[in-house]
This record gives C-alpha cells, sequence and structure tokens, in this order.
C-alpha cells in the first residue's frame, strides 16, 4: 500500500475514534464541578493545543537535520507537519472561544494558551507563506529550514510566557512539573483523545507527505 | 594554481554543471565560450567558492583571497565615491591601511581615474564605471582572475579599452577564467579555449594560434548556435 | 574573532556612510515615528483613560513600525547596488556580513528610538527622568531581540516576491513575545514600581537576546550560500 493509502486508511481510523472521544467525552465522563458541561470541549482543545506545538518542534528538528544532510525528503516531512499544524491551530483557537463563551462570556479571551496558540499559529502561516513565495525548490527548502528552527526556538520562550503573565486560563493541569490532578476517568478520556490527536497527526502528516514527495518527482517525469 | 575535478551541480532538473574537469598553471588564460544557461556563470560560481558543487570540486590555490572577480556587475556604491568603494572592497580582502591608499593611487593613475577619485560611482559614465571595477577586482593583486561576462553593456570604446586593459593583465604570473557568449571577447587573451553546454565541456584545447573564423566554426559546431 | 568584529564594523561603518549620502531611509523613518505618535495622540481621551496606561503601548507600537522600516534597508541596498554576490565572493566571513548588518540595523533603529522617545515624552507628557536609565535599558534589550531576528530574515525576504510585506509577517511572532515583555517593564516603570519587580522580565528580554543573535548568526549563512 502506498504512502498516501496508509495515511488515509490512518486518519480515517483517527476520525473514527474522534468521534468514539466525542461519545466517551459526553456520554461516559463525569461533569466537571465548576465548569460544567461545557468544559468537556477541553478534551478535544488541549490534545489538539499540544499537538499544535509538537508539529512546530518536529518541523523545527526536521529542518536542523535537513540543513546537516540536504534530504529532500526532510524538507517534505517540515512541509507537511507545519500544514498539519495550522490545522490544529486552527481546531484551538475554534474550540477555544466556544468553550470560553458560556465560561467566561466573550468569545476571545487574552489567555496564556489561546495566546499562545496564536502566535504559533502566526508562525505556521508565516512558514506557509514563506514556501509559497520562493521559486526556486532549493532556496525554499533552506529558507523554511532556516524559518523553522527559529520557529521551534520560540516554542519555549511561548510556552514559558504562559507562567509569566497573570491569567483566566486554568493552569496546565497535565503537563506540569507535579503529577496531573485530573481524576481517574477524566484522566482516561483525557489520554483517549491524546491518542486519537496523535493518530489523526500521523494520518494527515502521511497524506500530506505523500503529496509533497510526489509534487517535487513531477518535474523530474 | 586552479584546479577542477567532475564538478557537478544541478538546479532543480537543470545540470548547470556536469563532471567538468581541468588544471590551469600560472600564466593561462581559460575563455568559456557558451550560449546564456550553459552553466559559465555557476562554474565560476563554484571556483570563487561561492557554491559548493554537489558533486566534485575544486581548487583555487589562496583561496577567495586570492581572486578578482569581474563581472557586468559592478559591485561598486553609487553613493560612495571611487576611492571609498576602492577602500571598503580592499578591507575585505585584507589589504592593510597604508598598502591600501598606496594600491588605489597606483591603480586609479594608470587606469586614468586619478581626478575622479573623489567622484560618486552614480556619475560615472559606464566606461569610467567599468574601470573602477577593473580597479576593485585588482585592489589586493590578485593571483586568480574570474571575468564573467565583464563586456556586456559596453560600447564598442569601452569595449575595445577593456580588452586592452585586460590584455596587460593576464599572463605573467596569473591565472584567468573568462566566460562569455560571444567569441570575438576575450578570444586574443586566451591560451586555452573550451565551449561548454549544458553543463559540459565540449571541447577544451590549447588555442594554439587558432584564429577567430577557426574557433567560430568549432563553437558552432560544439554548441550548434553562431558564435557571431 | 577580533579580526571579524573588525571586518562587520568595516560592513557597518560602509551601511551608514552610505544611509548618511542619501538620508532618505533615516528621515523616513523619523517623520514617520512622529507621524504615528501624533496618530495616537488624535486617537485617545484623557479623561477616559489616564495616558499612563496607554503609554507603554503607545511607545512600543511606535518603535516596532519604525524598527520595520529599517530592517528592509540592510539587504535591499546590496542588492540595489547588485554588491551582494561581491560580498559573497570576496573573503569575508558570512559571520563578518551578519554581524555588520545587525549593527549598522542596531544603529539605524537606535536612532530612530532616540528621537521617538523625546518626542513621546513631549507630545504624552510622560514623566520618564526618574526611570531614564532603567527604561533605556529594556528598550535596548527588546530591540536587539527583534532586530537580530529581523536582520536573519531580511536577508532571505529580498529574493521573494513582496519583499516589504513578507519581512514583518515573518518576524511578526518574534517581536511580539521582546515588546510584550518590554511593554510589562515600562508599564511597571512609569508606575515607579521597585526595579526588583521587573528582573524577571529582564532576565528573559536577556535571554532570549543571547539566544537569537546566536542562533541567527549560525543560520545565517544557509540565507546567502547554497
Amino acid at each position: 500500500m502506498t504512502l498516501a493509502r496508509k495515511g488515509r486508511w490512518t486518519t480515517l481510523v483517527g476520525l473514527v475514534l474522534l468521534a468514539a472521544v466525542y461519545v466517551r467525552a459526553l456520554a461516559f465522563t463525569p461533569i466537571e464541578r465548576t465548569q460544567g458541561p461545557a468544559q468537556k470541549i477541553y478534551y478535544i482543545h488541549v490534545p489538539a493545543a499540544i499537538w499544535t506545538e509538537t508539529a512546530m518542534i518536529l518541523v523545527g528538528l526536521a529542518s536542523i537535520f535537513f540543513l546537516f544532510l540536504k534530504d529532500a525528503r526532510l524538507d517534505s516531512f517540515a512541509e507537511a507537519s507545519a500544514e498539519v499544524g495550522t490545522a490544529f491551530a486552527t481546531i484551538v483557537l475554534t474550540t477555544g472561544p466556544i468553550w470560553g463563551k458560556p465560561i467566561w462570556g466573550t468569545w476571545w479571551t487574552w489567555d496564556a494558551r489561546l495566546t499562545s496558540t496564536l502566535f504559533l499559529f502566526f508562525l505556521y502561516i508565516g512558514y506557509l507563506l514563506l514556501r509559497g513565495a520562493v521559486a526556486d525548490p532549493g532556496a525554499r527548502a533552506r529558507y523554511a529550514a532556516v524559518l523553522g528552527i527559529c520557529g521551534m526556538v520560540l516554542v519555549p520562550f511561548i510556552h514559558f510566557s504562559v507562567y509569566l503573565f497573570r491569567t483566566l486560563h486554568p493552569m496546565p493541569i497535565i503537563l506540569k512539573p507535579s503529577a496531573p490532578s485530573l481524576p481517574g476517568s477524566m484522566l482516561a478520556t483525557w489520554g483517549f483523545s491524546f491518542a486519537v490527536f496523535t493518530v489523526l497527526y500521523v494520518g494527515f502528516v502521511m497524506q500530506r507527505y505523500a503529496l509533497a514527495r510526489a509534487r517535487q518527482e513531477v518535474p523530474h517525469a | 594554481m586552479l584546479s577542477a575535478e567532475g564538478l557537478t551541480h544541478a538546479f532543480g532538473p537543470v545540470r548547470a554543471l556536469d563532471g567538468i574537469s581541468f588544471r590551469l598553471e600560472a600564466g593561462h588564460t581559460l575563455a568559456v565560450f557558451g550560449p546564456n544557461g550553459a552553466g559559465k556563470t555557476t562554474l565560476l560560481r563554484v571556483l570563487a567558492g561561492q557554491l559548493r558543487p554537489q558533486r566534485g570540486r575544486a581548487e583555487v590555490r589562496g583561496g577567495r583571497a586570492a581572486i578578482g572577480w569581474i563581472s557586468h556587475q559592478s559591485f561598486l556604491y553609487g553613493h560612495l565615491t571611487v576611492i571609498e568603494n576602492l577602500r571598503f572592497w580592499a578591507s575585505l580582502y585584507g589589504v592593510k591601511r597604508e598598502a591600501r591608499d598606496r594600491r588605489a593611487a597606483e591603480l586609479l593613475t594608470r587606469l586614468g581615474l586619478a581626478e575622479r577619485a573623489d567622484q560618486p560611482v552614480a556619475a560615472l559614465s559606464r566606461g569610467l564605471a567599468q574601470r573602477a571595477t577593473v580597479a576593485r577586482a585588482l585592489m589586493h593583486d590578485p593571483a586568480v582572475l574570474l571575468l564573467d561576462e565583464p563586456f556586456t553593456g559596453l560600447d564598442l570604446a569601452a569595449a575595445a579599452e577593456l580588452r586592452r586593459l585586460l590584455g596587460e593583465l593576464v599572463g605573467g604570473g596569473r591565472v584567468a577564467v573568462i566566460a562569455t557568449h560571444n567569441v570575438d571577447e576575450g578570444l586574443e587573451l586566451a591560451t586555452d579555449i573550451a565551449f561548454q553546454h549544458r553543463g559540459r565541456f565540449v571541447q577544451l584545447a590549447p588555442r594554439a594560434g587558432r584564429d577567430r573564423t577557426q574557433v567560430a566554426d568549432a563553437y558552432r559546431k560544439a554548441v550548434g548556435v553562431s558564435g557571431a | 574573532m577580533l579580526e571579524r568584529l573588525k571586518l562587520a564594523w568595516v560592513v557597518a561603518r560602509k551601511d551608514l556612510l552610505l544611509e548618511f549620502r542619501t538620508r532618505t531611509a533615516i528621515l523616513s523613518a523619523v517623520v514617520f515615528t512622529a507621524l504615528v505618535l501624533t496618530v495616537f495622540n488624535f486617537g485617545r481621551d484623557p479623561t477616559a483613560v489616564p495616558t499612563i496606561d496607554l503609554a507603554p503601548s503607545i511607545l512600543w507600537v511606535t518603535f516596532t513600525f519604525a524598527a520595520m522600516l529599517a530592517l528592509n534597508r540592510a539587504f535591499a541596498l546590496e542588492l540595489e547596488n547588485h554588491a551582494l554576490e561581491g560580498l559573497l565572493v570576496s573573503p569575508l566571513s558570512r559571520t563578518s556580513l551578519y554581524w555588520g548588518k545587525l549593527i549598522a540595523n542596531l544603529l539605524f533603529v537606535t536612532i530612530v528610538e532616540a528621537v521617538g522617545l523625546p518626542l513621546f515624552v513631549l507630545f504624552f507628557d510622560v514623566p520618564v527622568w526618574h526611570v531614564l536609565l532603567p527604561l533605556v535599558g529594556v528598550i535596548a534589550l527588546a530591540t536587539v531581540g527583534f532586530v537580530a531576528v529581523g536582520t536573519l530574515f531580511s536577508a532571505m525576504v529580498i529574493r521573494t516576491r513582496f519583499a516589504e510585506l513578507m519581512l514583518p509577517v515573518l518576524v511578526l511572532p518574534f517581536l511580539i513575545l521582546p515588546v510584550a515583555w518590554a511593554v510589562q517593564v515600562t508599564a511597571r516603570l512609569l508606575a515607579g514600581r521597585p526595579l526588583a519587580e521587573v528582573a524577571w522580565w529582564l532576565r528573559l528580554l536577556g535571554a532570549y537576546d543571547i539566544v537569537f543573535v546566536t542562533l541567527s548568526t549560525l543560520l545565517f549563512p544557509h540565507t546567502v550560500d547554497e
């Protein structure tokens, strides 16, 4: 089976499992006491946010290896990861306000997580725009790699700012130094959702990577 | 003094260099004739160390500091005076201050630019600017000269002037590579001739007294275009 | 190392000499700064919101705009003069080239900020004398951060379409962060808070500067060489 096919199957599995996450989150997970049913969007929102950040870091790592090894496949992977990261950032930026409205009364809040995802979104958009604006394929890959590495290095600074600014956002409950503080059943749903988003990331990247490689082959046909 | 071995470089599907090898000893001038897009500029950039070839290697004794580059782009800053330009480029090539001013004065006199030393380059005519370009390239007394279509944009008088200048410069202890699409330019200066076509040297031979017509014929046969 | 710095200064001096000769860029940036400050003045209602609350943001937005203007010039001038290839063919190390451009850009932006700050104080009647030193310090720290990244990107952007538009878009995330921190510090300084309160941000800005100047220096060769 080609990579693209495998990617499509993976994505399909991921989407089916995503539906399962919804079901589990809505029907089988207890309602959180202080925030009510609206809190459940957290199961979609947070894994997507984590993958938005991780995808950028992977873009950066692939870019570093690309600059050393000059392997076009690394550049294709970076391109794929960036596009998928952009999609996930969009998910966060849309689910966040949907969550925020019932709880805080406004669509947009400048809280730390939404703000940092917005930053990542700008990084991604810049990356994709740069790729689109450079005609020569060799220069495009090099420039994208430079930007990708800078983006990756910026991520810890962005993430760090969460601890610095006054924030409305619930402090990271899971990814913080001490042990996660969610009760068992909720943690399980969260873990399941995170695994599903991982599957989705892999599936989408596989498809996108296959497309990027196919595009590279065409001029040589 | 200058050697290239198996130079290969492609930009996407275009092979600018496809296995070029040659050696040049002191006193030799190689004229590389080829149509536009044959990869001549790429060859020079690899020799200058500005582009690392995908395969093969090029070596110039003395490295970048020993190379003087003359092309149709003057590399002179229009708003700086001639002397300011010369001083700037000389510093980049490691010429010490006392030597710099002395050498600048020498070159300006020799090239007939002495009265223009304090004029901004933008105020010079094309021909004078080209002379200033030659001065810039010579400030550090390079052992290797790389010339990329240096006659582009020059009228007949200025081109003749440049040919005369280059005639004085090449030979001696220097090595020069001159790339051009026009057989008339640089033929008298050459000790060796190569035709570059689609990244390859179709012919590489000493000039050995061949005249213009013979070379033009050979060029046409080699690359299938007129060399006139 | 010293040799590289000396050559970097040669490059920077050449840029500044050119800038001084033409004067267009620096004048545009200064006039632009004054214009932006004027626009802000018309946009506010001093009875509704005290100036001191808006002051840090106004100052930093102004500096940001001016810096954007300044950053574009660095490699654009090489392209205009068709000199970039000459610089790359010469033995000039890529590090010296980057630092030279960085120094020139920093000096350029500093001149604009040095004009902007007094204008700001004048237009908005904001007392800064008592905190001048730390204020200048935070301005310097934030400026180094985004000018370092902006200089790196400007080398890439000149070969793209829509260069003047691309540069702000690419630099944006790398600029908002240090500026956001600087605004926090500026607000606290102007409000008379003790220096210890802002030490955190200053350290963060310092770390940002060190990281991104180093990273940009390392990455720069990839933007000009193949």
